[in-house]
Formats: C-alpha cells, sequence, structure tokens
C-alpha cells in the first residue's frame, strides 16, 4: 500500500450560511491508510467539512478531490460512484427506524451493487456484524438496540461497501466513557483489518490520542494548526493549549 | 427598513405594517417553495430508477391501514345523515326519497370531502412525522449517501400512492356509507337492501360519480405532496417534528377545500353548459 498517494486533497474550501463564515480557505490532504483526525470545538464546522467532502453540502468555493476528482463539479451519477468508496458514520448513526438490523444492512448494497445474488448478500452481512461483533443482532430494529450497539450497526452499514475511506463525525459522542472506548478500538481494528483511510471530525481528547496518526486542528474556519498528538500537546500556541489544558 | 419609513408617522402603525408585510412575505415563501418542490415531483416522477417495490408498499401503508379508520367513520356518517334526515323528510311525506338524496350527498360531496380529511389526518400527518423524523436524525443523508436518491425513493413514491388510494377509499367508503344508511332506514321502516341499492343506482348519474372521483386524485395528491414537503423540510429538533405534522394536516385541509370548490365550478361549467 503506497501511503504517500493522497486520496483526499482539498484546497481553498469556503463555505458560509449568511454572514457566518464556517470554513475560510481551508486545507486538508489525507493519504492512503493513514488515520487523520480533525480536531474543533463545537460548531467550528467540522460536520460541514464532511458533509462537503461527501457531496451533501455545496461549497461556496475551492476543491474537493477525491480519487482525483473534485467532487463540487460532478454530476449525480459520478457522486453516486464516489460514495460507494466513501463510508460516512453519521453523528446519530442514522440507521432507518422502519428497518431491521439486517435490512439497514443491505439497503446500501442493494442501491450500490444491484446483481449481487442473495447468498453472497446473506455473506457480506455476516462478515460485516462479526467484524463489530454483534452477529447477534442482525434480526433486531434499531430501536432495541443501545447507543453503543447503534453505533456499530452504523459502522457495519459503512463497511459493507468496503470503502476505501471512511468518514467518521463525531463517533463518540454521546456514548459513555467505557463505549467511547470500544468505538475507538473498533475503528483501529477497522482500519487494520479493511486497510481504510479514516477521516475522523471530533473534540474527543481520548479518540484524538489513541485513533489519531496525524492531527489538523480547525479554527477560525482555518486549518490553524497540523501535528501528532505529542506534538499538539507540547504546542505553546494559547488557541491549540486551550484544547489539551 | 425601508417599508418602516413609509408606513406613516405612527410607531404602531409601522409595526403593524411590518408584521403584516412578515406574515404575507413567509405566505407568499411558503406557496413558493411548495410550488418548487411540487415541480420536482414532476420531474422526478418520470425519470429512472423507479421505485416499484416502496411504490407498492406504500399503497400498502396509506391504503390498505387507512381502511378500517375510513370504513367505520363513513359507516357512522352514512347512519346518522339518514336518521338526522329523516324527521324533515318525514314532515314532507317524502321519506321514500332517502335512499336517493344519500346517496347523491354522499357521492357527490360528503364522501369525498370527508374521507379526504379523515385521509389528510391520518396520512397527512404521518408522512410529516415520519418524513421530519428522517430528516431530523440524517436518515435521509444517509439515503442519498447510500447511493439512493431520497426524493424519489421517500416523496414519489409516497405522493404517487396517496394519490391512487385515496379515490380506492372513497369508492370504497361510498358505498360503505351507503350500507350504513340502509341500516338507518331500516331503524324506523322496512327496505330490503336489494330495493334501497335499486334506489340509490336509479338515482345517480355518471355526472354525479366521475366528477366526484376525479376530484379525489386531486385530494389524494394534495395530501401527499404536503405532507412530503413539511416533513422533508422540517426544522431541526423533535418540536420541528410535531410542528410538520400538524401544519401538514393544517395545510393539506385548507387544500382539500379549496380544490374542492374548484371542482364544483369546473363540473358545472364542463358538465352542465
Amino acid at each position: 500500500m503506497d501511503t504517500s498517494e493522497p486520496v483526499i486533497i482539498i484546497k481553498d474550501l469556503c463555505k458560509a450560511f449568511g454572514s457566518n463564515v464556517v470554513l475560510d480557505h481551508f486545507d486538508l490532504t489525507l493519504y492512503r491508510g493513514e488515520n487523520l483526525v480533525v480536531l474543533g470545538k463545537s460548531g467550528s464546522g467540522k460536520s460541514v467539512l464532511i458533509k462537503c467532502i461527501i457531496g451533501l453540502l455545496r461549497p461556496d468555493g475551492g476543491r474537493i478531490e477525491v480519487f482525483g476528482q473534485n467532487v463540487p463539479e460532478l454530476r449525480y451519477e459520478e457522486l453516486d460512484q464516489i460514495r460507494a468508496k466513501v463510508g460516512f458514520l453519521f453523528q446519530s448513526n442514522a440507521l432507518y427506524d422502519s428497518m431491521t438490523v439486517r435490512e439497514n444492512l443491505e439497503f446500501p448494497l442493494r442501491r450500490h451493487w444491484m446483481h449481487t445474488e442473495q447468498k453472497q448478500v446473506d455473506e457480506l452481512v455476516h462478515m460485516v456484524l462479526e467484524s463489530v461483533g454483534l452477529p447477534h443482532t442482525v434480526d433486531m430494529m434499531p430501536a432495541e438496540l443501545s447507543g453503543g450497539m447503534r453505533k456499530r450497526i452504523a459502522l457495519a452499514r459503512t463497511l459493507i461497501l468496503k470503502p476505501a475511506i471512511i468518514l467518521y463525525d463525531e463517533p463518540t459522542t454521546g456514548l459513555d466513557p467505557i463505549t467511547g472506548m470500544e468505538i475507538i478500538e473498533l475503528i483501529r481494528e477497522v482500519q487494520q483489518q479493511y486497510q481504510t483511510s479514516s477521516l475522523v471530525i471530533t473534540h474527543d481528547l481520548k479518540l484524538v490520542r489513541l485513533a489519531g496518526e496525524r492531527i489538523i486542528m480547525l479554527i477560525d474556519g482555518k486549518c490553524y494548526a497540523q501535528g501528532t498528538y505529542d506534538e499538539m500537546k507540547t504546542s505553546t500556541d494559547p488557541k491549540v493549549r486551550a484544547f489539551f489544558e | 427598513m425601508t417599508i418602516a419609513s413609509f408606513s406613516g408617522s405612527e410607531p404602531g402603525n409601522n409595526v403593524q405594517f411590518m408584521s403584516d408585510y412578515s406574515i404575507n412575505k413567509a405566505l407568499l415563501d411558503e406557496i413558493g417553495d411548495l410550488a418548487r418542490f411540487t415541480a420536482r415531483f414532476f420531474r422526478e416522477v418520470f425519470r429512472p430508477r423507479y421505485e416499484f417495490s416502496e411504490f407498492a408498499h406504500q399503497c400498502f401503508v396509506i391504503g390498505y391501514k387507512s381502511l378500517a379508520l375510513v370504513g367505520l367513520t363513513a359507516f357512522i356518517l352514512g347512519l346518522v345523515l339518514t336518521m338526522q334526515l329523516r324527521p324533515s323528510m318525514v314532515r314532507y311525506g317524502v321519506e321514500a326519497q332517502i335512499p336517493a338524496m344519500v346517496s347523491i350527498a354522499i357521492v357527490r360531496e360528503i364522501g369525498p370531502v370527508i374521507t379526504a380529511l379523515i385521509f389528510a389526518g391520518k396520512i397527512g400527518s404521518s408522512i410529516g412525522a415520519e418524513l421530519g423524523s428522517m430528516r431530523v436524525t440524517e436518515q435521509i443523508d444517509a439515503m442519498e449517501v447510500s447511493g439512493t436518491n431520497p426524493f424519489k425513493y421517500l416523496v414519489v413514491t409516497r405522493t404517487l400512492a396517496a394519490t391512487l388510494m385515496l379515490p380506492v377509499l372513497v369508492v370504497l367508503s361510498d358505498a360503505i356509507s351507503l350500507y350504513g344508511s340502509w341500516i338507518g332506514v331500516n331503524i324506523y321502516d322496512v327496505l330490503s337492501l336489494k330495493l334501497f341499492w335499486a334506489q340509490v343506482i336509479e338515482n345517480l348519474a355518471y355526472y354525479d360519480a366521475i366528477p366526484a372521483l376525479i376530484k379525489c386524485f386531486f385530494f389524494g395528491f394534495a395530501v401527499g405532496i404536503v405532507g412530503c414537503y413539511k416533513g422533508y423540510y422540517s426544522k431541526k429538533g423533535t418540536e420541528g417534528v410535531g410542528r410538520s405534522a400538524n401544519s401538514a394536516v393544517v395545510m393539506a385541509s385548507v387544500f382539500i377545500f379549496i380544490l374542492d370548490l374548484l371542482a364544483v365550478q369546473i363540473t358545472e361549467l364542463v358538465w352542465y353548459y
């Protein structure tokens, strides 16, 4: 695996909602196989950033290249092809309430790989549920699962298409410390098992310390600082230190 | 700002004028947004990919699962209408005309409008709340990321199902209402079901049934599109979901009356002249 090859390149990304500038010429590069964490306080534009990457929000300016294709310029069909390679774990999990766990997992498969045989679908469902340690939940409804289990199932749904990149939107928010720790472990295991590149956005310092190989600090809409956890922690910059104190 | 300086010398008047202006602007914005949403429906409905299985599922949910409520209210409606009419009809010695009068009233107006209003209460609110909840919990975004056009999957299927299922429900509710009416007649008199239906059929004409059936498609479309619009653009939070469900029912009910008024005018113009 060529770890020097960039899979996402963001240049001069700008996004504002009315007069509220959220991203102001933001730059970022994610390399193949890397675990990159974007750290920023609540409301700093982290979720807006990854929603722009996946094409759920349209940026006001700048380039977002995913596998060499500029996302804002893509047509709907082209964007779908990119989305099949990029998994997205939503902060609220976004499991479909009216579907069982099996149907939740089959939904993206049926949409992206329409001609997959049922036997193969069943195998994939079983495999991803094994990966997240919840094979017994296959016929349960999301409402019957705990918060941590729902997060795992949401991750399984992301994994079922075997994405090359996974975007995590605050994966430990709203979870108790033990479950949060389990999710962090799972993120690391998934990266090793599936050889994915990960972009994690969070304000959870434990997640940053344990899962982040490289950290970008998003302050005032800009890439304010980047480096390893230790470099950030020993920084003398007051805005960076404010996060770690 | 310009408006405040334009509207006169008294501050109270300014406030009143600006408040009216805001309300009118919000109303026009809403109508504009709904028109754009409806235009998008017509663009998407003919484009592949077609969501047949979800459409069939929605027909089951919207049509079949409304049948018990619609049937019960229709039965009571027919029974009560007959019982309320009877004293006046007896006073004028025309109680034999009850089947004819009830059938025309039910088929032309009461059946379609009451069924559509019940349908708006049950289905409009349910669609508004379901889509609103999906919006708030990011399920609509998740659907888009999963390679699905959520507008097509959620809005087009539900609106089409509502448009097609309401006329079916109205036909059934009309029949059940008339059955209720027959029971109402038999509380005081003896009239066979066969004779009752013979009188109903004899007094009903195509121009009673066809325009009434056609307007049901428009009522169903209004309930479906308004419910979807309110839910799809629901604001964040649980309060927003409740508000979506509530305003979907209110707006759909108002549309049903407006469409009914238009339908009567158009029917009179086309059919009688």
